[in-house]
């Protein structure tokens, strides 16, 4: 019987060693696997390069404990700079964390090309720019691109909304974003989910990451992300 | 302060600018029924207000097709977020995406109109917004690179001048680019300019402005749109 639940966040974080390259899911808050990177902090792995689209902000959100602890050597990240970015923005200035500043859809390509096999790729984005220092350039039909290379990870941490025990996922809403590309993208592709359901529970049209790409679930009914409702204007 | 009720300052007797929301319903009559359209957060996002009436289909970055205006809490769903990471509403017949097919969309050229603001806009296209150092502060560009290069039109939406008068069109960048010969129209509080094979030509200014004034606010030569 294929079972990929796992009782506890101990369990699903086990065997993730010192110097691995560590995707994890999310826009902001939403689709992030928060309870999976305090797992890390309890798990211990250290040297870490971390990939994701941002930094945290504040001082108690996982990531940026995580940050703080001194455990990543590396980001690779779109918009590490949000409202209360303050522990990343004091690594970085002490030259404690380096960062590699990627566009976020070069961001989501390269990850996307490592889980489909496919090495590197020209894309548009960024020609012309300080971010297309030292890439090598190539016009295709009259139009200048630049070569990006697929970014593959040892570890991804993915939250999904429901999950059965062969790993097949579904996201809720935008909490979809680098969930499912980031699954494929890993050896180690550890989930998170609200929900568990049972085999056949999720149609086979609806699965949005089917099973294949999954290594461990475990189950964490934490409720949601936190709300942040915009003030008129 | 809201951006509705702001009042622009009078630049000279008689000129009355453009608000922000003026100028952000000036922009929203050009966009058609039917299009798709990304628009960034801020100043670009008010363009939303004024399309009412009209199937006009926002996409936001993070793979959502069909997004509404902000949630109130009466319509709260903690899944659902813009580019701001401001909780969102969606519109019937919207979808989902993820991260990458989101930017395939934008990539792909399948977005008609992506709207920005910017620090500074050069007369050939060239634009600047993601940042104002590359040495000082945590630099941070999340999408702007990608809309900048793959939707059909970009159309910025920015005040005329710097918060302390100094031109923001200008001949030539000195910031650092999102990217290069991009721009094809702006829209400021003073005037609505297209970016021409010659340079910046005005389609419109705010009432009461001449020719003469909005070119002592600009760091380009201006001509008018030949009609």
């Amino acid at each position: 019987m294929i079972d990929k639940r796992v009782k506890s966040i101990a369990e699903a974080m086990q065997g993730i060693k010192d110097g691995s390259t560590v995707m994890f899911g999310g826009f902001g808050a939403v689709g992030h696997p928060a309870h999976l990177i305090d797992g890390l902090i309890e798990q211990g792995a250290k040297d870490l390069t971390l990939v994701g689209n941002n930094a945290g902000s504040g001082r108690v959100e996982p990531l940026v404990r995580l940050l703080a602890a001194g455990r990543v050597r590396k980001i690779i990240c779109s918009f590490p700079r949000s409202a209360g970015s303050v522990v990343f923005d004091e690594l970085h200035k002490a030259g404690k964390l380096e960062l590699e500043l990627v566009p976020q859809g070069t961001l989501a390509e390269r990850i996307r090309a490592a889980g489909a096999g496919i090495p590197a790729f020209y894309t548009p984005t960024a020609y012309g720019t300080a971010l297309a220092e030292g890439k090598e350039v190539r016009e295709i039909n009259g139009r200048h691109y630049l070569l990006e290379h697929a970014i593959r990870a040892d570890v991804a941490l993915v939250e999904a909304y429901q999950a059965d025990r062969w790993g097949n996922l579904t996201y809720k809403l935008s909490g979809r974003n680098f969930n499912p590309i980031m699954a494929m993208a890993a050896s180690l592709t550890i989930v998170q989910s609200q929900h568990m359901v049972e085999l056949g529970d999720i149609g086979p049209e609806d699965v949005h990451t089917p099973g294949v790409f999954v290594q461990r679930v475990v189950h964490v009914p934490y409720g949601g992300p936190a709300s942040n409702l915009a003030t008129a204007g | 302060m809201t951006a509705t009720a702001a009042r622009a300052p009078a630049t000279a007797e008689g000129v009355k600018p453009w608000s922000r929301a003026q100028a952000a319903a000036r922009l929203a009559q050009d966009i058609p029924e039917g299009w798709c359209v990304n628009l960034g957060i801020g100043f670009p996002l008010l363009v939303s207000n004024f399309v009412k009436g009209r199937e006009v289909i926002f996409q936001s970055e993070n793979g959502i097709i069909g997004m509404g205006g902000l949630a109130t809490a009466e319509t709260i769903e903690p899944w659902l977020v813009n580019a701001g990471k401001q909780n969102v509403n969606l519109v019937k017949g919207a979808s989902i995406v993820h991260h990458a097919d989101s930017f395939g969309m934008i990539r792909g050229g399948h977005i008609d109109l992506c709207v920005l603001g910017a620090f500074e806009v050069a007369a050939d296209g060239d634009f600047a917004n993601w940042t104002t150092s590359l040495t000082d502060g945590v630099p941070a560009v999340g999408g702007a690179m990608d809309l900048a290069v793959g939707a059909k039109r970009l159309w910025i939406i920015m005040d005329h001048t710097s918060k302390d008068g100094r031109p923001k069109l200008l001949e030539r960048c000195d910031l650092p680019l999102t990217a290069p010969k991009a721009v094809t129209r702006v829209y400021t509080n003073l005037a609505v300019l297209d970016v021409g094979p010659q340079g910046f030509e005005v389609l419109d200014m705010a009432p009461g402005l001449t020719m003469e004034e909005l070119q002592a606010k600009t760091g380009a030569p201006l001509r008018r749109k030949a009609s």
